[in-house]
């Protein structure tokens, strides 16, 4: 069961928002009205007693003026130049929250104009350069083979184009922290947050604080799904800010609309494929081109579009496969990490991209995949060999039966003619990385402990954080089965970065594999310390394993150990060339949806949703089906309701009332269904699950649409009144044929 | 505005604030009567995480001013149990994984509790329908309806008992 759960039942689980401190004063932030210009001024309204508050700007920077993540080029707050709407340039606190609204709208900001672009297009004319000399935040170019070889000898060459939308994460708690300071015990941050040290990491170089003066605690967690990442770098140091020149402690939380139009979102994309293919349905070869939309500054985007090239290729053997991929900058709030990092935007494009190729072959879809998927020998886009057990061709038999796709494929196609409510069926089949890509674990080095306390309880110390994904449970789990006790005397220790060692951030679907792992030989590590002391043997009970921990403790005045991470023998990469294990493992899978649209209102209804993957053991069957459902029914409002309306980089619908998500009433039966292959160097034998169901659903969707309405869909979100311009083409391209 | 006084009956106990007719009910039971289980997600209505039962029936508390609420029953998610002892509703969603996050649950948990008291036994159907005004961002809403359903079975066992 849950470990916090009863407090979550309860109400009794405290938010960063539930909890307020003496004297603590309330922040906002003074943001840019415009895409880009040069500062020229900043008044203050004299109408407002300005003495009342504590005021802060980039002047006021004790150190860099930059939110330390892989670039630093963010900065804390704009000083000379705004790139983006939203851009925070002045800090206000006050004892009542209800004065700031009106102070934070008497703040005035003048400025110059600079030109802005607006979208991938423009950043790629270069309208404007807006980041460097050419927009171009990041590129990559991944090669295998020699794909110029393969165009003479195609049968079919097919090409297309397609797109993804920002999307919004709207976790239920908006971000928000609370800063306090003292001389003796410096600067602590308390807030809703994935990764505690990277705040640490930020406030150290921002404030010029030595480390130990920086204490980063993670409180109650209200969702994050990626948007917990980055950001709240940037609100604990306002909030640092502002507390180091008030003197008392600063809540910022922020409400809805400012989370939404300020804080990060998923990349838009735009995805190029051409694709030399046999005429009984070998791929031979393709040529990728893949643009993200990275927003104003470098953030995460390196990291999230490297995923994404590393995805574009799908689950099939590329005998040769060239993909060239490239963030550019625009004059939006930086896009970040969202649950996927950059697969679901490839992923998309292929999945689509193969029903497409299917018609050109002559196949059927399902029939395309099977002749192309990765086999064990087989080798990936960057060249790694797939292991034993996996099996693709038997999660797509099995997705196709328990769906019935087979059988409403063709009855679809059949009823459709005579219908207004038109029916289709469509699949996806992809994989998704588990853990950092590349080197990312082996650079990070992460450490996990377990201690004891002197009663005897058992403590997993690590700095990865729970946001309702099951962190806590799973670790716990872990820990209490390699301790060989019962699972409820193991508890969390607190997040907090004074306290845990650095098992890295918790992001990537690494937290079950990666971190786990490291729990397990800690685990080990306590078990062999008590065994070695002679205070248990072979065979124990729980009391017995716990009196020992707590001997121990009394003798030696503490029992810690810990687990550090090891890589799994011969994994290589090649940063440059991108070659080589990508990733410790991959998870696999194969969706199914089925849908009904409506060509009176032009409306999309999911009916039905089939979910079959491969994540390794899963280590707790609750959990691992909560994540799926819920990464389906995000990647349904990711391909069917979730639109960002952006109005010169501004999000012009950052209210919930017209940002529109799944409700109860939208989501249809989402069935999962899990084969297990353990994982050799996971824990007990896990591989990641969190990102994976938010790659399949989109393009399945979409190409169930596609299904039902004969008509090619290219780009999500796909919105009604897309559905309406769209069969109006068709229809109007069929009349030409009827005249000509 | 001035202050005004005004007595409700929060969780079966009278209580009295000085507040703002207008203040929302949401900040006067978080802030005033320290009741921090009701949440706050959107501020206007659509997102449910402010559920509570106003004289038995399910409101948006970020909607009502509080001048609205004088005199009336009010019940929040620490009206119901206790990690000691949990109402039936609040151990189905434990059970049955019906909270991740848990910033949604107070309110999702406050309208299914609102609907297993108008409809003893809601189908599938009812309960998609019943939360419909309470969104969640993390369960994809599944072991939210198990958890329903859940807490109706044991509700019935436990009427038959
Ligand atoms: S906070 Fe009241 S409905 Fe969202
Ligand atoms: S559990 Fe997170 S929003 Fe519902």
């Amino acid at each position: 069961m849950r470990k916090e759960g009863a407090a979550k039942v309860c109400g009794t689980a405290r938010y960063i928002d539930d909890i307020t401190l003496p004297g603590m004063l309330h922040g906002a932030t003074v943001r840019s009205s415009i895409a880009r210009g040069r500062i020229k001024k900043i008044t203050f309204d004299p109408a407002i007693p300005w003495g009342e508050f504590t005021i802060v700007t980039a002047a006021d920077i004790p150190g860099a003026n930059c939110i330390a993540l892989i670039q630093n080029d963010w900065p804390c707050l704009a000083a000379e130049v705004v790139n983006h709407p939203e851009e925070p340039i002045v800090l206000l606190a006050h004892a009542d929250k209800h004065r700031l609204a009106e102070a934070v709208a008497a703040v005035r900001v003048e400025y110059e104009p600079l030109p802005s672009v607006h979208s991938i297009a423009e950043s790629e004319r270069k309208d404007a350069a807006v980041w460097g000399e050419d927009n171009v935040l990041k590129s990559y170019l991944m090669e295998k083979g020699d794909v110029d070889a393969v165009w003479a000898g195609a049968d079919f060459i097919v090409e297309g184009e397609y797109e993804t939308g920002a999307q919004e994460h709207l976790y239920i708690e908006n971000n928000g922290v609370i800063a306090e300071y003292s001389d003796a015990a410096g600067l602590t941050i308390y807030g809703s947050m994935q990764c505690p040290f990277y705040v640490h990491k930020s406030l150290v170089k921002l404030m010029a604080l030595p480390e130990d003066k920086v204490r980063v605690v993670q409180v109650e967690t209200g969702g994050a799904f990626g948007g917990k990442e980055d950001y709240p770098s940037m609100i604990a140091a306002h909030a640092a800010l502002l507390v180091r020149k008030a003197g008392r402690p600063v809540k910022i939380v922020y409400d809805r609309a400012e989370d939404m139009a300020a804080t990060t979102k998923r990349h838009p994309s735009r995805t190029r494929h051409r694709t030399a293919v046999t005429k009984d349905g070998k791929l031979l070869g393709a040529e990728i081109d893949l643009v993200l939309d990275g927003g104003a500054y470098s953030t995460l985007s390196s990291t999230v579009l490297s995923r994404a090239t590393i995805h574009a290729g799908g689950c099939y053997f590329w005998p040769n496969l060239r993909v060239r991929s490239r963030a550019l900058a625009t004059n939006s709030p930086p896009h970040g990490a969202f649950r996927g990092f950059g697969a679901p935007q490839s992923l998309f494009a292929i999945e689509r991209h193969m029903d497409r190729v299917a018609a050109a072959v002559g196949l059927a879809p399902e029939e395309l995949r099977r002749r192309n998927f990765l086999r064990p020998g087989l080798t990936t886009s960057t060249g790694q060999v797939i292991p034993e057990g996996v099996d693709l061709e038997h999660l797509l038999a099995r997705a196709m039966e328990l769906s019935g796709y087979k059988e409403k494929r063709q009855r679809f196609a059949r009823e459709n003619e005579r219908r207004a409510l038109k029916k289709g069926i469509g699949l996806a089949a992809f994989l998704h990385g588990a853990g950092f890509t590349g080197s990312g674990e082996r650079r990070m080095g992460s450490v996990a402990a377990m201690d004891a306390t002197a009663d005897g309880m058992l403590r997993v110390l690590v700095s990865s954080t729970e946001f309702g994904q099951g962190t806590n449970t799973i670790l716990c789990q872990i820990a209490a089965e390699t301790l060989g006790v019962d699972y409820g005397v193991v508890q969390m220790g607190p997040a907090d970065t004074s306290v845990v060692p650095n098992s890295g951030p918790t992001v990537a679907s690494r937290t079950a594999m990666v971190v786990g792992r490291l729990v397990e030989s800690a685990a080990k590590e306590m078990r062999h310390v008590l065994t070695e002391a002679g205070l248990i043997g072979e065979q124990y009970s729980t009391e017995e394993f716990q009196r020992a921990a707590s001997m121990y403790v009394g003798k030696h005045g503490q029992l810690r150990t810990e687990g550090h991470y090891e890589a799994p023998p011969n994994v290589f990469w090649d940063d440059e060339l991108y070659r080589g294990e990508a990733y410790g493992a991959y998870a696999w899978a194969v969706y199914v949806a089925e849908v009904t649209v409506d060509t009176v209102d032009y409306r999309v209804a999911v009916d039905d949703f089939v979910a079959v993957q491969e994540v390794g053991r899963v280590i707790n069957p609750v959990l691992a089906t909560g994540q799926v459902e819920g990464g389906v029914a995000q990647a349904v409002g990711y391909a069917l309701y979730e639109k960002v309306v952006w109005q010169k980089g501004r999000m012009a619908n950052n209210q919930m009332t017209n940002y529109i998500i799944a409700t109860s009433q939208d989501i249809p039966p989402i069935r999962v269904y899990f084969e297990e292959v353990p994982y050799k160097y996971g824990a007990y034998g896990a591989k990641g699950i969190g990102e994976l169901p938010m790659d399949g659903p989109a393009p399945a969707i979409v190409n169930a649409v596609s299904h039902a309405t004969s008509a090619d869909f290219c780009a999500v979100p796909l919105l009604p009144e897309d559905v309406m311009t769209k069969l109006a083409q068709v229809k109007s391209q069929v009349v030409e044929v009827v005249g000509a | 505005m001035s202050l005004q006084r005004i007595v409700m009956t929060v969780n079966g106990v009278e209580r009295t604030v000085d507040a703002h007719p207008m203040e929302r009910l949401l900040d006067v039971l978080r802030e005033k009567l320290g009741l921090t289980g009701t949440k706050e997600g959107c501020g206007e209505g659509e997102c449910g995480a402010c559920s509570v039962l106003m004289d038995g029936s399910l409101v948006n508390s970020c909607l009502i001013p509080v001048a609205q609420a004088a005199h009336a029953q009010i019940v929040t998610i620490e009206g119901l149990g206790s990690p000691e002892k949990l109402d039936p509703v609040q151990e189905a969603f434990l059970h049955c994984g019906g909270s991740q996050c848990g910033m949604c649950t107070p309110g999702m948990i406050m309208a299914a509790k609102c609907l297993l008291m108008h409809n003893v036994k809601p189908s599938r159907e009812e309960i998609r329908e019943g939360l419909g005004g309470n969104l969640c961002r993390c369960t994809g809403y599944m072991r939210i309806f198990e958890a329903v359903e859940a807490a109706a079975r044991k509700q019935e066992s436990e009427a038959a008992r």
